[in-house]
């Protein structure tokens, strides 16, 4: 790694700056990631000593589990459906923003603020503006009786899941798109129009082109964040209902460890969810690595 | 750009407002929905326009939740947790790019990896660290033989005491505030100080913390703005965590983890109070938006910088 030139000396001094991180990092990092480890492959007895070594057995139950499937299904849905949406919407505000028409700024200003909204209060707030029999889009119910529930229909319970999430993180995306066009040189572009290539056409040949590094980028992000900060909207909306029908993944490793007390089993679950973290962190490493290349 | 393009404007126009709308209806209808009483609340589909029940309601809600103390715990979390990350994140970077010694590199690798390691694929143990703190090193201590040589050799037993964070400021504070981001943002941040400031600090006889609290945190002012922002948001949103460690929620409870228990419907077997919810709702949303609106510039740059 890149260091400095001059340096101080105090090797002492150094450690003591760096030991509270690495402290902290230690004892609520890595020893309880470790310690998934060891529980994903042993199984408490049920009447109390020491833990036993059962190999791949907790690993076995998950995946045979039909409702674990499940769950990893709609997780992947989910994930995927918000994040298209959140990016989609985002893209769109951010390119149209970016040509500076008078009264740019104050778009600007307001798009951010649902970035600010904690999870649970967007939860809250869709749970009554989607409620089936008060709020707004209970009006659909008036005309066709019972085409929204909920609280009864699975589908629409992931539907409003999903709005949720894809609108708590639209600010997100918004704020990324708008420094990755306004890092664009001017000059592409003032070339371009020179040459006559309309707005629009600039658009899909310049702009969304040099983009494209964002966009790897907040993929990645979007799509962790969905597998991972999705607690907050679920626990307040649907809390992983009905019959099922939302629970996501990290909803199910709530509801095991703490609800089920089956250490073992949602340690086995942290641990895939875990990988599925790592291996997506690991592919932006490589586009972060890719945008370095491009601009 | 120089060309006209009138109609493409007014396009331009129409799908910024669209997306305004978008973004800012759902605000819009909690806060509509907490100025009405229960019946307006209720009816289908709900005006648009504000009702004269404000006052009552907020006060209702306020009251009934406790709420007076439940921001302060909010506050007191979200202020600790900012403090303490911008703290350790600029010590440890200091530590990492100012000194050369063997290990910076891993140093430096084992805090950026946490980012893969984010709380909800780690809450069950991480549960069990908070509730007992000292185990781990217990643990180990027992693990590599200190414990049995020091109880060979002089004869004590060592047993770390019990320390459990559960229900306590620190349990809430202290797990959150290890930082990647900012502990990289501050390190990204030392790169570009020149290196002749360093040099003439040296000369004129500073020691490196004299150097550290004179030339680089005045400096890095910026940095500490970006950084307090997002992780100021970032603190009072948490959820799951807070959750899960607190159980005397009177004493400790904060307001996002309110939300749990002022959600109306059926299920609890009472009317629905909506504009009581709502009204809660906005007043548990207000201090990050606000910190937000008026921090606008370094948020935005806090969130760009850092990248995650």
């Amino acid at each position: 790694m890149t260091g400095k030139r001059v340096t101080f000396s105090n090797t002492w001094l150094a450690g003591l700056l760096i030991a509270p991180q690495l402290i902290l990092v230690f004892t609520f990092f890595y020893w309880p990631a470790g310690e998934a480890l060891y529980w994903s492959f042993t199984l408490e007895p049920p009447f109390g000593g020491e833990n036993q070594w059962v190999g791949w057995q907790n690993f076995k139950t998950v995946f045979e589990d039909p409702l674990y499937w499940n769950s990893v299904r709609i997780s992947v849905i989910f994930a995927l459906c918000s994040t298209a949406l959140a990016m989609g919407i985002a893209l769109i505000l951010a390119t149209f923003v970016d040509r500076q028409l008078p009264g740019y700024q104050a778009y600007r200003f307001m798009y951010f603020w649902p970035y600010a909204v904690a999870a649970p209060a967007v939860g809250l707030a869709f749970r009554f503006i989607f409620a089936p029999d008060a709020g707004f889009v209970s009006a659909l119910n008036q005309w066709y009786p019972g085409i929204w529930n909920p609280a009864r229909d699975g589908v629409d319970a992931v539907i409003l899941i999903t709005l949720a999430n894809a609108w708590s993180m639209v600010a997100y995306n918004f704020i990324f798109f708008l420094a990755g066009l306004q890092s664009i040189p001017r000059s592409l572009t003032e070339a371009a129009a020179m040459d006559g290539s309309g707005v629009l056409r600039r658009m899909a040949d310049i702009q969304f082109p040099l983009l494209a590094p964002t966009f790897f980028f907040l993929v990645v992000i979007n799509l962790t964040d969905s597998f991972v900060n999705s607690f907050g909207i679920v626990d307040i909306t649907t809390a992983g209902g009905p019959a099922r029908a939302t629970d996501l993944m990290v909803y199910k490793i709530y509801s095991d460890g703490f609800k089920g007390k089956d250490y073992s089993l949602a340690a086995a679950q942290s641990l895939v969810l875990m990988l599925l973290v790592v291996s997506l962190t690991f592919i932006q490493f490589r586009f972060v690595e890719r945008r370095v290349h491009y601009t | 750009m120089v060309e006209r393009t009138p109609i493409l404007n007014i396009l331009t126009h129409l799908i910024l407002l669209t997306g305004l709308i978008m973004l800012l209806v759902p605000l819009w209808i909690v806060f509509v929905a907490s100025t009405h009483d229960f019946r307006t609340v209720n009816t289908v589909p709900m005006t648009l326009w504000p009702g004269n029940q404000m006052i009552e309601n907020y006060t209702l809600a306020w009251n009934q939740s406790g709420f007076g103390p439940k921001m302060l715990n909010s506050f007191i979390v979200a202020i600790g947790v900012t403090a303490g990350k911008i703290a350790i994140a600029a010590i440890s970077a200091f530590s990492i790019v100012y000194f050369n010694y063997r290990f910076r590199s891993l140093f430096f690798w084992l805090i950026f990896i946490t980012l893969m390691l984010p709380l909800e694929v780690r809450i069950v143990p991480t549960y069990a660290v908070a509730a007992n703190v000292l185990r781990p090193y217990q643990e180990i201590a027992d693990f590599v033989g200190i414990s049995s040589l020091l109880n060979t050799v002089a004869g004590i037993r060592l047993a770390l005491p019990e320390w459990s964070m559960l229900n306590s400021y620190t349990g809430l504070i202290l797990p959150l505030i290890a930082t990647a981001t900012g502990t990289f943002l501050y390190r990204q941040f030392y790169l570009t100080v020149p290196d002749e400031l360093a040099e003439a600090a040296k000369m004129d006889g500073a020691g490196p913390l004299r150097f550290f609290w004179d030339v680089l945190l005045p400096l890095s002012k910026t940095n500490m703005a970006a950084l307090g922002t997002i992780m100021f948001v970032y603190a009072w949103n948490q959820y799951l965590w807070p959750l899960l460690i607190v159980t005397d929620i009177t004493n400790y409870g904060t307001a996002v983890m309110q939300l749990q228990r002022i959600v109306p419907g059926p299920l609890f077997g009472e009317p629905p109070r909506w504009h009581i919810a709502m009204a809660g709702t906005l007043m548990v949303m207000t201090p990050p938006l606000l910190v937000v609106i008026f921090m606008q510039r370094w948020f935005v740059r806090g969130l760009v910088s850092t990248d995650k």
